[in-house]
């Protein structure tokens, strides 16, 4: 039983960093029709800028303020990171949606090797606070506290995405954009402008994404936004493409999925078993595909 | 012929008579202009509503259409003349190749950039020919090359069989795969495709049993190989394998474009609703696209593995299709040149920017920039994003711009 608990646990820390790699990716899709290759650039950014934040922070400060600096700092960088990339590379090729999938192809390319020439291939040991490094008793069962943190704060984006979705009028017109993006804009809304905000979001998300994948690891390196992104590509088809709560519900699916697999399998099995998972999906609810509502 | 069937057809019959004189006027400036008649005749009809180059044949006087064709057939077979007698080429060309041409080191470059300059033009069946954003094509080079180490190695099958095998089950996962993958379109295909490439890359990783041989990779049986693909002196015959190989998809994919199923599947990549309207079967039309582009990814892993004397994991990865796209993109999509000459840049700038780090210009810049710079990965996606912008049709399709440009002027 304590085994299910830990692996549940686990299983649900993880696709708590899914949902948070994903969300963006899911809006961007639905709002823009983009496949965002450059996500995983965004996750490094967020993981390599915290990095930074924490080892240039003075050592006087105790790891757990300096982790909560990096995670703003990440965050606001990974915001803006995505408002440049829509600006500068994705607006000009508007409605080109295969060249803006291979722009942000070829700029995952060129952001994964410049950091791998910056700082090296190899994985950077990361600080964790002592108290997130600890374990928790629940169920019988010592589950490690860091576990928490991420589906507290997958939780909290997801509360804050669909506040912002159900409640606001910015999120009146993602949703109505992802319905239908032509009759938003011939009832004269910039849409343009959501565009923008919506990488921000992404961007944001996704630096989170990082910096929280990098305590789960331990370390920062340059492939770990990658190996992160086709999980959360997984996660946004299962989801419905454009969906927050089909996101959130694949990503949870998908973590626990994996998590299971492969301790009750054998190693490895858990990643199969996710692309049979879409697989299955696939042959049984083609669909549910084609679109989604936010 | 009725007025939507037209229009149906017309927008890829443009291309097609685009790609066609491009490919001649670039044959007439080697053949010393002996086809230039020929291009002027077929630029005007360009613009007409021309369909197939048997309607062509039609309207064109014979002589011109056979000095046409063999105009056509001039190029690419002096290219191939030229390439195959490399091995007898003992010059050195300091900075290109390292070494002398005919030397081991030159050879094993040059094999290897064929190769993947064949493998780019199986992947352009899918991408460039019909539309198709695949990102599992790596699954199936990777395929090929494994398939045939472990059937070698681990079933210690003969070469034959072992090519045959791995032909036919690459042949039946691509049916499998891209049967389940076009159950959805666009970008969702792309995904799905992804994530079965990456689960092959986890298997392979993973080692089960033993036989993949993971991180490491696997080195052929060298036993069972017959002893002309062994060896450092026998570079020569290992390079004229992968020019044979280059050679069976360059005439594979041109025949292909040429055929029904060829212009099926341009009719699908231009307007694949229209394509249905009009009657094709699109899934299965876009399935053999998928089935043609994998054997041939296949055959390309298989020779992969010969030339290099073993499978590498790295085959299996994302950023592999990733850098099938680059090539692809980088050259020209759907055209036969553009993607072998993009395979080939790729692979050799691949190889050889590594030879930049250690250059004096990147030591006078700052640490910093020096070290980015000596990415060749880094270069070639800043290339690959310039040329997404400013040059669509990719490196060869400027090079035609260029080349008709100066003729007009």
């Amino acid at each position: 039983m304590s085994d299910f608990v830990l692996l549940a646990t686990t299983g649900l820390a993880l696709g708590a960093l899914y949902f948070l790699a994903a969300s963006g990716l899911s809006l961007i899709y639905g709002l823009m029709g983009v496949l965002n290759f450059a996500h995983g650039a965004f996750m490094m950014v967020g993981a390599y800028a915290g990095w930074l934040t924490m080892t240039d922070l003075p050592p006087s400060l105790s790891v757990g303020v300096r982790l909560l600096v990096a995670a703003v700092v990440a965050v606001a960088l990974g915001a803006a990171v995505g408002v440049v990339v829509e600006v500068v590379l994705i607006r000009p090729l508007y409605r080109h949606h295969i060249q803006q999938v291979l722009v942000t192809v070829g700029l995952s390319l060129a952001s994964v090797a410049a950091a791998q020439g910056i700082w090296g291939a190899d994985p950077r040991p990361v600080e964790k606070p002592d108290w997130m490094s600890g374990t928790t008793s629940l169920l019988g069962a010592r589950l490690p506290t860091d576990r928490f943190v991420y589906v507290v704060a997958a939780l909290a984006v997801l509360a804050g995405l669909l506040a912002l979705l159900r409640l606001t009028r910015l999120g009146l017109i993602i949703r109505a954009g992802v319905e239908n993006r032509t009759m938003v804009q011939a009832l004269g809304i910039d849409v343009q402008r959501t565009f923008t905000i919506v990488f921000a979001i992404g961007g944001a998300a996704a630096a989170l994404a990082g910096i929280l994948y990098a305590q789960y690891a331990g370390s920062v390196s340059p492939a770990q936004g990658g190996s992160l992104l086709i999980f959360a590509f997984i996660v946004v088809v299962i989801g419905g493409m454009g969906s927050i709560v089909g996101t959130a519900v694949a990503a949870v699916a998908v973590g626990l999925v994996q998590q299971l697999a492969n301790y009750y399998a054998a190693s490895g099995v858990g990643d199969l078993s996710v692309v049979l998972l879409l697989a299955l999906v696939l042959l049984l609810r083609p669909t549910s595909l084609k679109g989604a509502t936010a | 012929m009725t007025s939507p069937a037209q229009s149906g057809v017309n927008p890829d019959a443009t291309t097609e008579a685009r790609l066609r004189a491009s490919s001649v006027s670039r044959a007439s400036t080697a053949a010393a202009g002996a086809a230039r008649p020929a291009s002027a005749a077929l630029t005007p009809e360009a613009s007409g509503s021309v369909p197939s180059p048997s309607a062509t044949a039609t309207s064109a006087p014979t002589s011109s259409t056979r000095a046409q064709a063999l105009a056509r057939a001039a190029l690419p077979l002096a290219v191939l003349m030229v390439l195959a007698y490399l091995p007898y080429v003992p010059t050195e060309l300091p900075g290109i190749l390292p070494g002398r041409v005919n030397g081991p080191g030159s050879l094993q470059l040059l094999a290897t950039c064929l190769v993947m300059g064949g493998i780019a033009l199986s992947y352009d069946v899918l991408f460039g020919r019909t539309g198709l954003l695949s990102f599992g094509h790596a699954l199936f080079v990777a395929a090929g090359s494994y398939l045939l180490t472990i059937s070698l190695s681990t079933w210690s099958l003969p070469l034959p069989v072992a090519v045959l095998l791995a032909l036919a089950i690459t042949g039946v996962l691509a049916v499998v795969v891209g049967g389940i993958a076009l159950r959805v379109g666009g970008i969702a295909f792309a995904m799905v495709t992804l994530a079965f490439a990456q689960a092959a890359s986890i298997v392979v990783l993973r080692n089960p049993g033993g036989v993949t041989g993971g991180e490491e990779g696997l080195t052929l049986e060298r036993e069972a190989l017959p002893s002309l693909l062994v060896g450092v002196a026998n570079a020569p015959y290992r390079y004229w394998l992968a020019l044979a190989f280059v050679t069976v998809a360059w005439l594979v994919v041109s025949l292909l474009v040429r055929s029904r199923a060829g212009h099926a599947m341009a009719a699908v990549r231009e307007n694949e609703t229209r394509a249905s309207v009009l009657g094709l079967g699109t899934y299965r039309v876009k399935l053999l696209a998928i089935v043609i582009g994998s054997l041939l990814g296949c055959l390309g892993g298989i020779v992969h593995a010969l030339v290099l004397g073993g499978s590498n994991p790295h085959l299996t990865t994302s950023e592999f299709t990733l850098a099938l796209l680059v090539m692809v993109v980088l050259g020209g999509a759907g055209s036969t040149w553009g993607a072998l000459i993009g395979g080939f840049l790729y692979a050799y700038a691949d190889a050889r920017l590594v030879e930049v780090s250690g250059s004096s210009l990147l030591e006078s810049l700052p640490h910093t920039i020096g070290q980015v710079l000596s990415q060749p990965l880094f270069i070639l996606g800043i290339i690959f994003i310039v040329v997404v912008y400013f040059a669509p049709s990719g490196l060869t399709g400027l090079g035609g711009r260029l080349i008709r440009k100066g003729r007009s002027t």
